[in-house]
């Protein structure tokens, strides 16, 4: 008999140590220099979403370890008395409630600007002051919004302060110079906002409106700048970059910044965020509708909806995509991580997130099919709706049938396994991806059939348009089958996910091709009469909040599976949770926590709405002022 | 405020759904707690419990069964790798150093790329790179010890000799695993006490004295070595000395101490 020890040394290799680069100087001074920016940042109004400067409440590992190990920053083995306690509050709902709210509403103002920046370009190019209008009317509800992130954002940074000293010291150890960065970017934000907003009405025609647009285009560079240096701060925690072997964090600003899942974080909350802030405009433009009292206001916050709802849509079509992406990047990281994300204790948050994904699909669809009626052409297409709807519902189906049941003994016995006969294979990722696709492809059909309802083709080549669009469509739908077929049944696990990719590639490729053949049809078409905006049901209006709701509780959620594939690691595998709340929560808890934020949220998003209304408003103070008559 | 009060209604009823059916919609599993440090004194562990704690290594914190396992198929099974692993040491696509089928075992967690099994390595990697993580880094986090008790379990599991021996060198190691219930006796301090607790000289004779169903062990040490008397005391059954009934109890692998087992071993092997 022998141990093992010979063997691991033998194959075991050895550790290297990095020289830190560190522009700062000492790691006291690089601490004190963060918090007086943040604490700056503060007071002004600063967001951020993680700890941006050290504190002297670092345990003596960290500080110890950059004081004794110039060549890095060790993370502190902690006990459950490192962290401080406040009596009736529970430190880590706080930090969560607190963070996804900063997050709800910095993905909201985030949001916002880049698409006012389009529809304003759209005005400039079309010279139809009705988009400029839109956009100003978009940007001054995010402009209060912007105040309640700030707010948030400062608040986020003083309850890690109180609950989670260490782990804000450690990271602002890690991140020291990218927090520098940030409160500079926050003010260049704050500068860029306020004169595109301020300045909207005085920066118009010729070249004052160039300006105007370049204001946004710097506004736009500058805000995503700072989502990517949270970002950064963010996936830190989950693919720690710049780790040695023994743990200690030997790299820079940049190597911790630039870590396994940041780009991947980065594309996923872009998109995101357009289709999150396109659906909270949209429930403004809903709820103003409802509201309306005059024709001519209900039109306009119609066509607000209309547009919305189309921002949305856009931007949630390739949002499963970059989804994938995002979850296939963790898998190459961590297959250990990707497990838990999608095989282990979080396996059943995706039935909850296909029936939000699920909700959001037949929403927008809803929407857009009650807007045809604001065409008097759209009754060519009312027939092929029920199949739209058939075909999304049975696709939402497949997507929301588990891969595992939940049975009795008795029904195990009877079934002879977890696994359904017929429905089980159902559950794995290559039918749930060809579901998720033929529901996109679906959509952007709905989209088409919108677009056509109020027009009339004039090309010879019409019906060699429809032919070709409905054979690019079958045939493929009909590769979308056959790879998920494939792949579901004839291939092992490790192979199955392989049809992903050219099953994104025919989706792609199948909505890209027949919008410019489409367009290409629709060249010069006749239109069957002026859109009645204002033609729509009030039910459809219910559609767009609906899309708000679900939008906010899926983010939510989202964020609870992104922070929760840590499990009991602030930092995985490197810093490790010894907090009592280092548990993973169930779902059922999770769920109620992000109701209760989505709540609160809807709150304050009410309050942000009813304060961009009484900007306008004014009260006839007759008789009050001296020598005024009023009037 | 009519229609305020209809969208709030209907927002709130939607968030209810939501948060419903993720409270009673699905199943409701409640997370492993994280794991909690506890430590093992070694000394004081029979080779079974040390089987025993590398199963819940195994199934527990080694996270080992989150791919080797028959539902998901991402990873080969292990029921037979104590078998299989002397095997590969011939196969011509082993690009590994070990020289024993526990050598191999051992590489296989620490350097799994060695020996890739057909169809489970990394993408585009042509089998050559395995997708395993570390096993003795981060949240995984393994030690030397727990790597061997991993290896014990392999073996006992796949039905071949337990050839890894507990590092009785190491009196106290960290294990994050619910460790085995060690057992209640302090553990005994020489050869002479291991003999009369284990009453030996019931069956054998040692020095001149003792039983004779059992062979004369008074110059065993002159012909068997270390290697035999461990599995001689551990597994009796795998070989019966001639002239003798197999009336060995096996039981002692789950009575005798890692430190008792290597102190009684070494005793008999200075009997010359």
């Amino acid at each position: 008999m022998k141990g093992v020890g010979d063997s691991k040394r033998m194959i075991n290799g050895h550790m290297l140590y990095c020289n830190a680069k560190n522009p700062f100087g000492s790691s006291s001074v690089r601490s004190l220099l963060g918090f007086m920016v943040l604490a700056f940042a503060m007071v002004l109004g600063g967001s951020t979403d993680l700890p941006a400067a050290a504190v002297d409440a670092a345990p003596g590992a960290v500080q110890g370890a950059a004081d004794t190990v110039p060549s890095g920053i060790s993370a502190p083995d902690l006990t459950a008395t490192d962290y401080p306690t406040v009596p009736g509050v529970n430190s880590r709902v706080t930090v969560w409630l607190v963070a996804q709210l900063h997050l709800w509403f910095a993905a909201f103002v985030l949001a916002v600007p880049i698409f006012v920046f389009i529809i304003e370009a759209i005005g400039m190019k079309t010279r139809d002051q009705r988009y400029d209008d839109m956009a100003y009317e978009f940007i001054k509800i995010s402009i209060t919004a912007y105040s309640l992130t700030a707010i948030l954002g400062g608040l986020l940074l003083f309850s890690l302060i109180v609950f989670y000293p260490h782990l804000f010291s450690y990271l602002s150890e890690v991140f020291g110079e990218s927090m520098f960065y940030y409160a500079l970017a926050f003010f260049a934000e704050s500068a860029a906002l306020y004169l595109y907003y301020y300045g909207w009405h005085w920066l118009q025609g010729g070249f004052r409106k160039w300006l105007h647009l370049s204001i946004g285009l710097v506004l736009n560079a500058v805000g995503t700048t700072l989502m990517f240096l949270a970002n950064g701060w963010v996936t830190f925690m989950m693919s720690p970059a710049g780790i040695d072997p023994a743990g200690v964090f030997s790299g820079d600003t940049w190597v911790a910044m630039h870590n396994y899942l940041w780009n991947p974080i980065n594309l996923h909350r872009f998109i995101a965020n357009i289709a999150y802030g396109g659906s909270i405009v949209g429930a403004y433009a809903a709820f103003r509708f409802l509201s309306a009292g005059r024709p001519e206001e209900r039109a306009h916050y119609d066509w607000m909806g209309y547009n919305a709802n189309f921002i949305a849509i856009l931007a949630l079509l390739p949002l499963p995509f970059a989804g994938y992406y995002l979850a296939a990047e963790i898998y190459a990281y961590s297959q250990q991580m990707g497990i838990t994300l999608m095989g282990g204790i979080f396996a059943w948050l995706f039935i909850i997130q296909a029936v939000l994904i699920g909700t959001l699909f037949l929403s927008a669809n809803y929407y857009l099919w009650c807007g045809m009626g604001r065409s008097d052409g759209a009754a060519r297409y009312n027939g092929y709706i029920k199949y739209l709807a058939i075909a999304i519902i049975g696709s939402f189906l497949v997507w929301f049938t588990p891969h595992t049941l939940v049975l009795t003994n008795e029904e195990l016995k009877a079934l002879g396994g977890p696994y359904h006969k017929y429905l089980g294979p159902l559950g794995i990722m290559p039918a749930k991806n060809t579901a998720v696709n033929i529901m996109i492809l679906f959509t952007a059909l709905s989209f088409l059939f919108y677009r056509r309802s109020n027009r009339i083709a004039t090309v010879t080549w019409v019906n060699a348009g429809n032919a070709a669009q409905l054979a690019l469509y079958t045939t493929g739908i009909a590769n979308l089958l056959f790879l998920g077929i494939y792949h579901g049944y004839f291939t092992n696990t490790v192979y199955k996910v392989a049809a992903s990719i050219p099953q994104v590639m025919t989706t792609l490729i199948i909505i890209v091709v027949s919008i410019t053949l489409d367009s290409l049809m629709y060249r010069g078409s006749r239109e069957v009469a002026p859109l009645n905006w204002g033609r729509v049901p009030n039910r459809a209006q219910y559609a767009l909040f609906l899309l708000a709701v679900a939008f906010t509780w899926l983010m939510g959620l989202m964020g609870y599976i992104r922070s929760g594939i840590r499990q009991h690691w602030h930092v995985t595998d490197v810093f490790r949770d010894a907090s009592p709340d280092a548990y993973t929560p169930t779902l059922g808890y999770a769920a109620n926590i992000v109701s209760i934020g989505t709540i609160l949220f809807m709150v304050l998003v009410i309050f942000v709405f009813w304060l961009s209304q009484i900007s306008s408003r004014r009260t006839d103070a007759r008789g009050y002022w001296k020598g005024v008559q009023g009037g | 405020m009519k229609h305020f009060l209809k969208v709030t209604i209907f927002s709130l009823l939607m968030i209810g759904f939501f948060a419903g059916f993720s409270n009673y919609g699905i199943p409701e599993i409640k997370p492993a707690p994280p794991p909690v440090e506890e430590k093992l004194d070694l000394g004081a562990m029979t080779p079974e419990q040390f089987i025993v704690l590398g199963e819940k290594l195994f199934n527990g914190k080694g996270t080992c069964t989150l791919c080797h396992n028959d539902v998901g198929g991402r990873a080969p099974l292990l029921e037979r790798a104590g078998v299989v692993a002397g095997e590969r040491l011939s196969d011509t696509r082993y690009q590994g150093r070990a020289t024993d089928a526990q050598e191999y075992l051992a590489e296989s967690l620490l350097e799994p790329s060695a020996y890739v099994v057909a169809g489970f390595g990394k993408a585009g990697s042509g089998d050559a790179v395995s997708p395993m993580p570390s096993v003795t880094a981060g949240s995984i986090g393994l030690s030397e010890v727990e790597v061997s008790a991993v290896i014990a379990y392999l073996q006992d599991l796949a039905g071949v000799e337990v050839t890894v021996e507990i590092p009785t060198d190491v009196q106290t190691q960290v294990s994050d695993s619910d460790a085995p219930d060690a057992a209640p006796r302090v553990a005994l301090a020489s050869a002479d006490e291991v003999i009369t607790k284990f009453s030996c000289v019931t069956c054998h004779k040692m020095s001149g004295e003792g039983g004779e169903l059992g062979p004369d062990l008074s110059r065993i040490g002159a012909t068997r070595d270390l290697a035999y008397l461990r599995r001689a005391i551990l597994d009796p059954a795998a070989e019966i000395a001639d002239g003798y009934p197999p009336i060995m109890p096996p039981t002692y692998a789950g009575e005798i101490y890692a430190g008792e087992l290597e102190l009684l071993v070494q005793y008999l092997a200075s009997l010359r």
